[in-house]
């Protein structure tokens, strides 16, 4: 099955295709879904059977490159359209497939009666084409065509409504805003695929990280390359300081949020990293400041996310504050716990998005938390769904978001430091506490909904899809219990991973060893202070709901600027954009266009006119006088030549 | 014939080319500006002779030949768009003719 991997590629684009082109033919909401899930579901299934198959393979043989045709050859230059299936591409295909196929079913319930249905599901679908290619290409250029091509659907989708008002603008503007972000990280991705290329004369994966291991190259160039990349992984995974534009992107439709801006898309550059981790292990330095900036935008998105009433703009926060999170595991050198981290949020963060989607289908397109409000008894099974997901991002013991966050807490200790480890804690608890507020407006406490709401539970297609994301939130962690519990290569998700990082392992230095006691009191710090906050967070939001209030206003400054998400949206405006459209309009437009290369056309043609109305003087249409100038011109000619012998 | 001076032949050339181009430039009937022209072409053609003469060279004969082929052509021509000017205009006046201008 594994040769046929490529049809994992290829179904989704089929898919894409039917309902993009018969979608608004087709007229049946039914088998739409069905064409657009099956599609999917397929490839799904597909890359399930290729994981078990890699399974049964010893460890050497794990990997293994589909090469399907040469895309292009231009003197060195040979890129080929071939999927590598490995531990790491096969980990992040099932994440992609499994997780896609249930929010395609569920998007069949949410989506229902929307007039533009078959658009939704064939974005959908060139989403999961774009994403595949991402996650599976052997080589950087066909990344890069996922990359920009997860962007495009990203930037399709959020602006999916693109009649609908969002915030103080349009979903267009949103979309805009997430695309032009995205463009100045790809604009690094590109960069370091040329300095990539011009230092190792390929662009294969294989190639060039076998070169990067075997051959010393110095340290600046690695420092640069890894930057470069860096940069395209922060615009796609929105870390500081190109965040921005992923809290901008719920203005799409629920489902895209929960698939591609916390699921899937947002973790291509996570992927990306890992993928390339002996680059990145080559320049500790970069791997220092991924690090930082991983710890702050896990810090600073989980107190934007404190103060948030918009139920999806919390979870946008939230998504990226994991995100951050993960940045952090990879920037001290643990890559394969940012993949678990990465693979346990994918279910968490999705399941949340889909419960906040089955809350909002619910009560009739309203968002804000302040309006909910004892919705427990209305919907039974989205508020259970969503306890557990909000329990599992929380780390509460034995469900996966313990595992994997803790594994990130204990590295960011071990290979980092204490400083890490207490912000890192910090803002686990303050995730906790923003989730379980989150849970109490929602599902508890009085209605504080108008009369003309009737909240009901969403219908079944919606509910699975909960049920099953709840379930993988709650055994997801499993797969990769830590050594401290387990025993000596316990870890089963670590061992599975190991071959891929195993160089960058090799090239970053060893670490002091640590006690597993330490480990162990470290986990519970962790553990009481999340389920501190999670009781904090009940004790001010249902029994004391007054106490918000007055926090609030004693720290009106702070409050104010949390609320206005540290005025980061305002800066760059002032910073950025105007500068951009004040130089563009007044230099660009009103001076360089209009002056310089207008005025050089219209110069240009001024001075023909001009100079033509005095030559046209000589076209009197008398023959003699042209015979005349005739004459004229050869006694000139000839004097000339006389003169001259 | 020898002994006559190529300069007379040049002299009496020139004075023909020079009546051809006042010719030209002065008279107004298209007909004897026309024949002015051919006025022109023979004092080119007288030159071209006595020159081939003069240095003993059969090539400028042969290029006369050319000239009164060519000339013969152009007369031809030539007086068919003066009868066809003067059909449709009733005059053969060139400054009456100016059509092409600005």
């Amino acid at each position: 099955m594994i040769n046929y991997i490529y049809l994992t590629v290829l179904l989704p684009l089929v898919g894409f295709l039917i309902n993009g082109i018969f979608g608004k033919k087709i007229k049946n909401e039914k088998l739409t879904g069905i064409i657009g899930s099956s599609a999917v579901g397929l490839s799904f299934i597909i890359v399930l059977i290729s994981f078990f198959q890699t399974l049964a393979l010893p460890v050497e043989e794990r990997s293994h490159t589909v090469e399907l045709f040469t895309w292009i050859n231009a003197g060195g230059l040979n890129i080929k359209v071939a999927y590598l299936v490995d531990q790491l591409s096969l980990v992040m295909a099932l994440i992609v497939t499994g997780v896609g196929f249930l929010i395609h079913v569920y998007s069949i319930g949410y989506m229902h009666g929307d007039k533009s249905f078959w658009r939704f599901f064939a974005y959908l679908n060139l989403f999961i084409f774009a994403m595949m290619n991402l996650i599976l290409s052997d080589n950087f250029v066909l990344l890069f065509l996922g990359w920009e091509g997860v962007g495009l659907c990203s930037y399709l989708l959020i602006g999916f409504w693109y009649d609908r008002k969002f915030e103080k603008g349009t979903t267009s503007q949103a979309a805009k805003k997430a695309f032009v972000v995205n463009r100045i990280g790809d604009f690094g991705f590109l960069l370091g695929m040329f300095l990539i290329f011009l230092t190792f004369d390929s662009l294969n994966f294989h190639e060039v990280f076998t070169k990067a291991e075997l051959f010393p190259i110095s340290e600046k160039v690695y420092g640069f390359i890894a930057l470069f990349l860096f940069i395209g992984a922060a615009g796609k995974s929105a870390q500081i300081p190109l965040f921005v534009w992923l809290p901008d992107a719920m203005a799409g439709p629920t489902p895209v949020s929960a698939l591609i801006h916390a699921a899937t898309m947002v973790t291509a550059g996570v992927y990306m990293v890992a993928r390339c981790s002996i680059l990145f292990a080559s320049a500790p330095a970069i791997l220092t400041v991924i690090a930082v900036i991983g710890l702050l935008t896990a810090f600073f998105a989980a107190t934007i996310g404190l103060v948030q009433n918009d139920i999806k703009k919390v979870l946008a926060y939230s998504t990226v504050s994991q995100l951050g999170y993960m940045f952090l595991a990879l920037g001290v050198g643990a890559f394969s716990a940012g993949i678990f981290h990465l693979m346990t949020h994918a279910f968490f963060k999705a399941l949340l998005f889909l419960g906040a989607g089955s809350v909002i289908h619910a009560m009739h397109d309203r968002q804000d938390i302040q309006q909910y409000g004892g919705l427990k008894k209305y919907m039974p099974k989205t508020f259970i769904t969503f306890f557990i997901a909000a329990l599992a991002i929380s780390g509460f013991p034995g469900l996966s978001g313990f595992f994997s966050k803790d594994e990130i807490l204990w590295y960011a200790y071990s290979h980092g430091s204490v400083l890490m480890w207490i912000t890192g804690v910090a803002t686990a608890l303050m995730t906790a506490f923003y989730m379980f507020r989150l849970v109490f407006l929602t599902f508890y406490g009085k209605e504080r909904f108008s009369h003309d709401v009737h909240p009901h539970e969403s219908p079944s297609v919606m509910t699975v899809p909960l049920m099953i994301l709840a379930v993988l939130s709650v055994i997801g962690g499993y797969i990769g219990i830590p050594v401290i519990f387990s025993g000596e290569g316990g870890n089963h998700f670590e061992h599975w991973l190991a071959p891929i990082f195993s160089s960058a392992e090799r090239r970053l230095e060893n670490y002091g060893a640590h006690s597993h006691f330490e480990e162990l009191l470290l986990m519970f710090i962790s553990v009481a202070a999340a389920l501190g906050s999670i009781y904090f967070a009940y004790y001010v939001y249902t029994r004391r709901p007054g106490i918000a209030v007055t926090v609030s206003g004693k720290f009106k400054g702070l409050y104010k600027t949390l609320v206005n998400k540290y005025y980061v949206d305002e800066v760059y405006e002032s910073v950025i954009v105007q500068p951009i459209q004040k130089v563009s309009e007044r230099f660009l437009w009103k001076f360089a266009d209009n002056k310089i290369i207008d005025g050089a056309v219209n110069g240009s043609a001024y001075i023909i006119e001009k100079l033509g109305e005095v030559i046209r003087l000589f076209q009197n249409g008398f023959t003699q006088f042209y015979a005349l100038i005739m004459m004229l011109g050869i006694a000139i000619a000839l004097f000339w030549i006389i003169l001259s012998l | 014939m020898n002994n006559v001076p190529i300069e007379y032949y040049l002299i009496l050339s020139a004075f023909m080319f020079a009546v051809g181009t006042a010719g030209v430039l002065i008279r107004r009937n298209a007909i004897v500006v026309f024949m002015c022209i051919e006025l022109m072409l023979n004092s080119a053609n007288l030159t071209l002779v006595a020159f081939s003469s003069y240095l003993g060279l059969a090539a400028g004969q042969v290029f006369v030949f050319f000239v009164m082929t060519v000339a013969a052509a152009e007369a031809a021509v030539g007086l068919a768009i003066i009868i066809a000017i003067f059909r449709n205009k009733s005059t053969v006046n060139i400054d009456e003719i100016h059509i092409f201008k600005w």
